[in-house]
């Protein structure tokens, strides 16, 4: 008997004239069957979809990248994991086995990295809410406290003041770099002159050892000429630091908010060509600095907190196409069994969402929805993919920054997390949550506890 | 017994360009849609096209139902197929 043919869902396209744009769109959604050499297939088969992979391999190397770029055009660079971007411990390891120190926003985060192993010293502690038992640990273990106002500058003084102690801090500058939307509700405004007033304030106090500035002028920056005036104007109060205290700062902190090449909802051209080069971040950065005139080896360390940058492309969410059917309009729509509660950051990017195997190359435009009972759970409202059936696999791409730490549960429980490690193997690295993990901190009052 | 219908005046090539010389509105279509379109243009039975195509492709029955009953419903929605 002859050998049947391969099947492929029927599939009719209409064209529509006077849509098309000039660069044309995606010929056809080429597979991703495997992630640093495991097989898709394999991943899901083992630890179940849907499930966040992430590739050591490729944390490794953005990291190094990174640091070659900034080092071969600034002498002193210490990089800083941004641990709200992702705070698995597995993840921050890796950072960490690369050299980066932690940077932390809360006191959680703070003692994650204390449990991690790092050094107080080696901690940033950044943000606007930082508890008075959080303040005091923090002054104890030496660790670098950039203070975002005034309320907290003088609760820190107060702490010291008290129990005798010093405290290393830096402050946080906002400023108008041209850009918007301008990050003025963090740390204190450069342009007004309250970011000297509390430098001068610092700095009149005995128990507080003012070491460094800090930035950080926006998220998913496409101007790298904003860092540039940044660096400038950070420089403009070190040099008047200098000057009015002869105070040598140990370093200047530009913050992150460098993007990805994830493309934002709206973007007319993909990330890719549109998004500043990590290379073009350094070169502004590294100007702006070197105004500061003084010599080499009494330049301050630049230290950098860049997240999204260094960990969007390492993370992909695999997620089982449920079921197909069609809205009233005609168009596809398919239904996968992640939803927005695992995938956050689809309110504002364009995931790459590719086929994990082989299809056919005629594709429809599909709606793509997660599998919540919410109307709300549409991972893209629009996306070219071949025909897929039930069962088979979708891989979306770029979601290692912030889908893990802004995850919820939220009408299904959040999946098994794994990293391909550099040797091929596949470790697990958050076990997916059951109900016993739910509710385990509930409480039941006792006359609720009986129903009948 | 469900009979479909197909405007005679539609073209189809081999390559699956599909044009309605009376609105004017293109279409293409991939190897399967193709395979079932020109058989109802031959005004094959739902019947039929389901046993060829069984005969011809590595599918199941229940599969084909569901893409089959999907498709009709895009030709219905093209105005592309009349259904009586």
């Amino acid at each position: 008997m002859a050998e049947k043919k391969k099947y492929e869902r029927p599939i009719i396209t209409k064209h529509y004239s006077g849509l098309m744009n000039k660069f044309g769109s995606r010929a056809a959604a080429s597979p991703k069957s495997e992630i640093d050499g495991v097989p898709i297939k394999k991943l899901i088969s083992e630890f179940g979809s849907p499930l966040f992979v992430f590739s050591e391999r490729q944390i490794r190397s953005n990291q190094r990248n990174a640091l070659r770029i900034f080092k071969t055009r600034y002498p002193k660079v210490q990089f800083a994991w941004s641990y709200k971007t992702n705070y698995l411990n597995a993840i921050c390891s890796v950072f960490h086995q690369e050299g980066s120190w932690a940077e932390v926003v809360s006191e959680f985060e703070y003692d994650k990295a204390r449990r991690l192993g790092v050094k107080g010293e080696n901690i940033i502690f950044n943000g606007p809410h930082k508890s008075k038992e959080a303040l005091l640990k923090a002054i104890n273990e030496k660790a670098k406290i950039h203070i975002d106002h005034f309320d907290e500058l003088y609760e820190i003084i107060e702490i010291t003041t008290e129990m005798n102690l010093k405290a290393n801090v830096a402050i946080r500058v906002n400023m108008d770099t041209g850009i918007y939307p301008k990050w003025d509700r963090f740390g204190f405004n450069y342009e007004n002159g309250e970011a000297w007033q509390a430098i001068k304030r610092i700095l009149s106090n005995k128990n507080l050892k003012l070491i460094g500035l800090h930035t950080h002028i926006g998220t998913y920056m496409m101007s790298a000429d904003a860092y540039k005036i940044a660096a400038s104007k950070l420089v403009n109060l070190a040099r008047g630091i200098k000057d009015e205290f002869d105070l040598l700062l140990e370093y200047i902190d530009m913050g992150g908010g460098f993007a990805s090449h994830n493309t934002l909802l709206g973007q007319y051209l993909p990330a890719e060509e549109v998004v500043p080069s990590i290379e073009q971040f350094a070169d502004a950065i590294s100007t702006g600095l070197f105004e500061l005139p003084l010599k080499i080896d009494e330049m301050p360390l630049l230290i950098l907190e860049t997240g999204r940058a260094l960990i969007d492309d390492a993370g992909y969410l695999l997620t089982t196409v449920l079921a197909n059917k069609r809205l009233s309009t005609g168009q596809r729509a398919i239904i996968v069994d992640a939803g927005v509660n695992l995938l956050f950051t689809s309110f504002w990017y364009k995931h790459r969402i590719s086929p994990a195997q082989e299809s056919g190359i005629h594709v429809e435009d599909a709606a793509l929805f997660g599998p919540l009972c919410m109307n709300i759970d549409c991972l893209s409202d629009g996306i070219l993919l071949p025909a897929l059936k039930k069962g088979e696999h979708l891989v979306i791409e770029y979601v290692g920054a912030y889908d893990t730490t802004q995850w919820m549960q939220f009408i299904m429980m959040r999946p098994n997390v794994v990293m391909v490690m550099e040797d091929g193997t596949v470790e697990l690295i958050r076990k997916s949550e059951d109900l016993d993990y739910l509710l385990d901190r509930e409480v039941i009052p006792d006359n609720l506890k009986s129903v009948k | 017994m469900t009979k479909f219908e197909i405007p005679g005046n539609v073209a189809v090539s081999d390559s699956g360009f599909l044009f309605m010389p009376t609105t004017g509105e293109t279409f293409t279509m991939n190897e399967m849609g193709i395979f079932i379109f020109k058989m109802l243009q031959q005004k094959y039975t739902r019947n039929e096209i389901f046993e060829k195509a069984l005969d011809e492709f590595d599918i199941d029955k229940t599969t084909f139902e569901k893409d089959f009953e999907d498709f009709i419903a895009q030709l219905k929605n093209y105005s592309l197929i009349k259904i009586s």
